[in-house]
């Protein structure tokens, strides 16, 4: 079983020499992490900026320069900065190769949940709409089953949607799994010491198993 | 053409209850602190704010909702305000969230003199209701209308006294667009310079779009999350 760690670096692997991904709060923020070295990424924020540097050293921090996620970071040789009209419209435009972010629901046709619990006090969607709408890959980051052990790969989103059959891929706790066009998840990795049958049983959606499934290689 | 006044409280004069504002900023990076105090010192209220995000309990937005300023919020992202929550809950303050990107776009669409645009964000979800979908190209669109602001507030890291802008690293943001958006455009900056001293080529907003410009002063700059990377 993966930690978020784990989950961060799997999709990792997943991004592409000379592409431009959109990573959103929790998990994806930590992919950054696990790029490997002498990759060419450019990580977009969409507060407005394409070419997001590491966390400053303590007294170089800038109010002026943050994330998407409200915290200090730096640029890299090759940044732009621009207005968040711009940064949305690079988005809808496709221009964002990758977009990376959490849910708390996905359904077998690809639709996500991640804005808003009934009941609870709702902070807004952000971005998330917009970038679930437009981004040409998505990737989700999830834990596959809810605190109560219930999944949260379903045949039908229970919560209120976020985007409709947009989801590509999703890596949680337990595998990587595609979300098929004509709808299901096949099971592509399973996560290092984790069985089928575990599998199975977490993913609450139709499940496509086919021949053995390997080990994913972190 | 000047567009100078002296300070805030000048800038703000003819500012009304139950009008709609529009503000610049992401989270408290790039808000007008100046102008907001003036806000709050005037008592005015009844207040629709356009905002991406409502300020902190004790700065930014949070200061006029603390003071019951506000009657409707319209932002794409309200956490970290405590107030702003007690009010949600009781009923004393409507929230309109939009997604962050149609807010940045209706206020572009209202400074281009564009009625509406379309936009895929919210298709199929809760935002699209009562909302008039459009398909092109076998995708479907959300018609959504330019805002109709009656005053903007910004703040620009330098102007000129004709009111051109020039914003500084990401708190540029939301400000040129809120720039554009208002019926009255007040503009604060960090340093406020004579005519002919910034390059045309360097400009983000021309004055044409800000009516009133001052020189700001004590400002705070609050970081939200510092987050470091710890020195080897």
């Amino acid at each position: 079983m993966l930690d978020k760690t784990g989950i961060a670096k799997r999709i990792a692997q997943e991004v592409k020499d000379g592409s431009y991904v959109n990573l959103g709060i929790g998990i994806p923020t930590l992919v950054a992490n696990y790029i490997p070295q002498g990759m060419n990424v450019v990580l977009q924020s969409e507060n407005g900026l394409l070419g997001i540097g590491p966390f400053p050293f303590d007294g170089e921090e800038d109010p002026d320069l943050i994330n998407a996620g409200k915290q200090t970071i730096t640029t890299i040789p090759g940044s732009a900065f621009f207005d968040s009209a711009l940064s949305f419209g690079m988005i809808r435009a496709g221009k964002v190769d990758l977009t990376i972010l959490g849910a708390m629901e996905v359904s077998e046709n690809g639709d996500i949940a991640n804005w808003k619990i009934p009941g609870k006090m709702v902070k807004g969607m952000g971005g998330a709409m917009d970038l679930v709408a437009s981004a040409k890959h998505i990737i989700v980051a999830m834990q596959h089953v809810n605190k109560a052990g219930e999944s949260k790969l379903l045949p039908k989103c229970d919560l209120p949607i976020t985007g409709l059959r947009c989801v590509k891929k999703i890596v949680t706790e337990l595998a990587v799994l595609d979300v098929l066009p004509d709808g299901g998840f096949k099971l592509i990795e399973r996560a290092p010491g984790v069985s089928v049958e575990q599998i199975k049983n977490a993913t609450a959606g139709k499940l496509i198993i086919e021949g053995d499934i390997p080990e994913m290689i972190l | 053409m000047n567009k100078t006044v002296t300070n805030a409280t000048e800038a703000i004069k003819g500012i009304n209850d139950n009008m709609v504002f529009a503000f610049g900023g992401f989270g408290l990076c790039g808000i007008p602190e100046n102008s907001i105090s003036a806000l709050v010192k005037s008592g005015v209220k009844g207040l629709t704010c356009i905002s991406n995000n409502a300020g902190v309990d004790d700065f930014g937005i949070g200061l006029m909702l603390h003071q019951r300023q506000v009657k409707k919020m319209i932002s794409s992202y309200v956490g970290e305000n405590a107030e702003f929550e007690r009010q949600l809950l009781s009923g004393e303050l409507l929230v309109d969230l939009i997604p962050q990107g149609t807010l940045a776009t209706r206020l572009m669409a209202a400074g281009y003199g564009m009625p509406a645009i379309f936009t895929p964000a919210g298709v199929g979800t809760e935002v699209a209701e009562g909302k008039e979908v459009r398909t092109f190209n076998g995708k479907e669109y959300l018609m959504e209308y330019a805002f109709d602001v009656d005053f903007a507030f910004v703040k620009a890291w330098k102007g000129d006294t004709q009111g051109n802008l020039i914003f500084r690293k990401t708190s540029r943001n939301f400000n040129p667009l809120v720039a554009m958006a208002g019926k009255i455009t007040i503009a604060e900056v960090e340093e406020l310079v004579p005519a002919g001293e910034l390059d045309p080529d360097h400009i983000h907003i021309p004055g044409i779009y800000v009516h009133r410009i001052f020189q700001g002063v004590d400002y705070e700059k609050r970081i939200e999350q510092r987050t470091l990377t710890p020195r080897a």
